[in-house]
């Protein structure tokens, strides 16, 4: 059985939310649909629905994360659940005790949903599988293979300054090789049906093998950024410098940071993300990043929207049969 | 016997409608008051009543899916319009509408969701039909008609244009 077998019920409802790969566009529209809905949530005296009230989510992060586990937090707490937050570093791993025994002790509290990251990829699909079939899974990002909310996030982004995918071009610029990010985004614009997707960055850095995944390569920043509508930088994390795999922070900032004059290239109306946290002057000049042009920020809120929605279509697929 | 709703004319219960809501307006004595649709029935009868008693304050619209009960047994409603009220909720006097009032149960949804947008001086219930079935204490402060009808058997509106009422029995 592979991943989307288990992501759907026979009726094609969102069981576990764990990659984007393979799923059918007019459900990632659902998503998106559903999520605009909820960012009005966000706008009232009270932030909240009692949708899913009496439910318990779990934040299962064997990984550090700010940004991603207190957005899941909100949007539970949105929805009205219940939400504990397990850093799994500092708790039961350290005292021996079995990830298959972990998540029976959790699922023995009655946990309906858990929102895993691992550095491992894989590690949220075979959570999946060890769960209850009454219990929910969504992947707050796993080693290199994906990070699904992430990507409806940004296409929530763009789809809100451009709405028409059909016409767009984009370009995912940096550390395409170790990037979950990249990866799930470039599934979610195809689905989407984005015709130009450029990806941009060293060859150190970028797979081998990623024009399989339908994108143009390009190795000169301006030249990649000829025309798009959409700039997503990823983050250059610090540990790639020591590896030898780049020179220096410097010279990576001068090849391929993005700076006013580069952003010049893209379309004058082009669009600036970064999934965050941003590392300024090592991939993105501050003037850009604080500039009219970025949404970066937006991201973060829509971030909150687009977590109630995939929360809530899949504990709304768990539901009697009778 | 009562009317069956293809003979019913919705636009004479608009009108009546609307006469007794002014009258209502008039004497509670309500001083900018907001109509509040229930999408999607009652957005279409609110609408008309706006346009009829000339109210400025603009068209507020409920999308109560997030606080429906039956959440843990049908899951998500399909996606519609979410909920808009462009105007501020405290303090003010509000005419909810609604096109066939039944069990109760999206007018309690509705209420509570009312409610998150901040505390209303009033809350008064207008709804085209009033049939039977309640399942909770709410009643209509005003109703085009009352209807006597069977577990299996419902009505309907349709619209927005023309707007009219049907009629259907689901035997199970």
């Amino acid at each position: 059985m592979s991943v989307p077998d288990i992501q759907l019920d026979s009726h094609g409802r969102l069981r576990h939310f764990l990659t984007i790969e393979h799923l059918p566009q007019n459900l990632l529209i659902e998503i998106l649909d559903n999520a605009e809905r909820f960012t009005v949530v966000g706008d009232r005296a009270v932030k909240k629905v009692p949708l899913l009230r009496g439910k318990t989510v779990v934040n299962l992060f064997f990984e550090p994360s700010t940004r991603t586990r207190t957005t899941f937090e909100l949007a539970a707490k949105r929805l009205s659940a219940d939400v504990m937050n397990l850093n799994i570093e500092a708790s039961a791993t350290s005292k021996g005790e079995s990830l298959s025994d972990t998540l029976r002790t959790l699922e023995a509290m009655a946990t309906d949903m858990f929102i895993v990251r691992h550095q491992d990829s894989g590690a949220p699909e075979f959570i999946a599988r060890q769960v209850g079939p009454e219990v929910g899974v969504i992947n707050a990002g796993d080693g290199r293979h994906a990070h699904p909310t992430q990507a409806m996030l940004d296409v929530f982004t763009i789809r809100r300054h451009k709405p028409d995918f059909e016409r767009l071009t984009v370009a995912i610029v940096g550390d395409v090789l170790h990037s979950r990010v990249a990866r799930s985004e470039i599934h979610a614009l195809r689905t989407l049906g984005v015709p130009d997707i450029r990806v941009i960055g060293p060859r150190t850095l970028l797979p081998t093998d990623i024009e399989a995944l339908g994108v143009q390569v390009f190795h000169n920043l301006a030249r990649g950024l000829e025309g798009v509508d959409v700039v997503i930088m990823l983050r250059l994390q610090q540990e790639r410098m020591q590896s030898a795999l780049l020179p220096s922070g410097h010279e990576y900032f001068h090849t391929y940071g993005l700076t006013p004059a580069h952003l010049k290239h893209a379309a004058r109306d082009a669009i600036v993300m970064h999934p965050g946290p941003i590392n300024r002057g090592v991939e993105i000049d501050s003037a850009v990043a604080d500039g009219p042009q970025s949404v970066i920020l937006q991201q973060v809120t829509h971030g909150i929207a687009v977590r109630m929605a995939v929360m809530s279509m899949v504990l709304g697929s768990y539901v009697q049969t009778t | 016997m009562d009317p069956k709703p293809p003979d019913i004319d919705v636009e004479a219960l608009i009108e009546d409608i609307a006469v007794r809501t002014a009258r209502r307006i008039d004497s509670l004595g309500m001083e900018q008051p907001a109509l509040v649709g229930i999408r999607t029935g009652g957005v279409w009868l609110a609408a008309r009543l706006r346009e009829r008693l000339a109210i400025d304050t603009p068209l507020g619209e409920l999308n109560i899916a997030f606080y429906r009960d039956d959440f843990s047994r049908i899951g998500m409603h399909p996606t519609v319009e979410p909920s808009q009220l462009p105007f501020g909720v405290d303090d003010r006097h509000l005419l909810l509408v609604d096109d066939i009032l039944y069990t109760g149960r999206t007018i309690r949804a509705a209420m509570n969701e009312i409610f998150d947008y901040g505390r209303p001086r009033t809350v008064s219930l207008i709804v085209l039909v009033d049939r039977s079935g309640r399942e909770l204490p709410i009643d209509a402060n005003i109703y085009g008609m009352r209807l006597s009808l069977a577990p299996d058997e419902h009505v309907k509106l349709l619209g927005p244009d023309p707007l009219r009422l049907e009629f259907c029995a689901h035997r199970s």
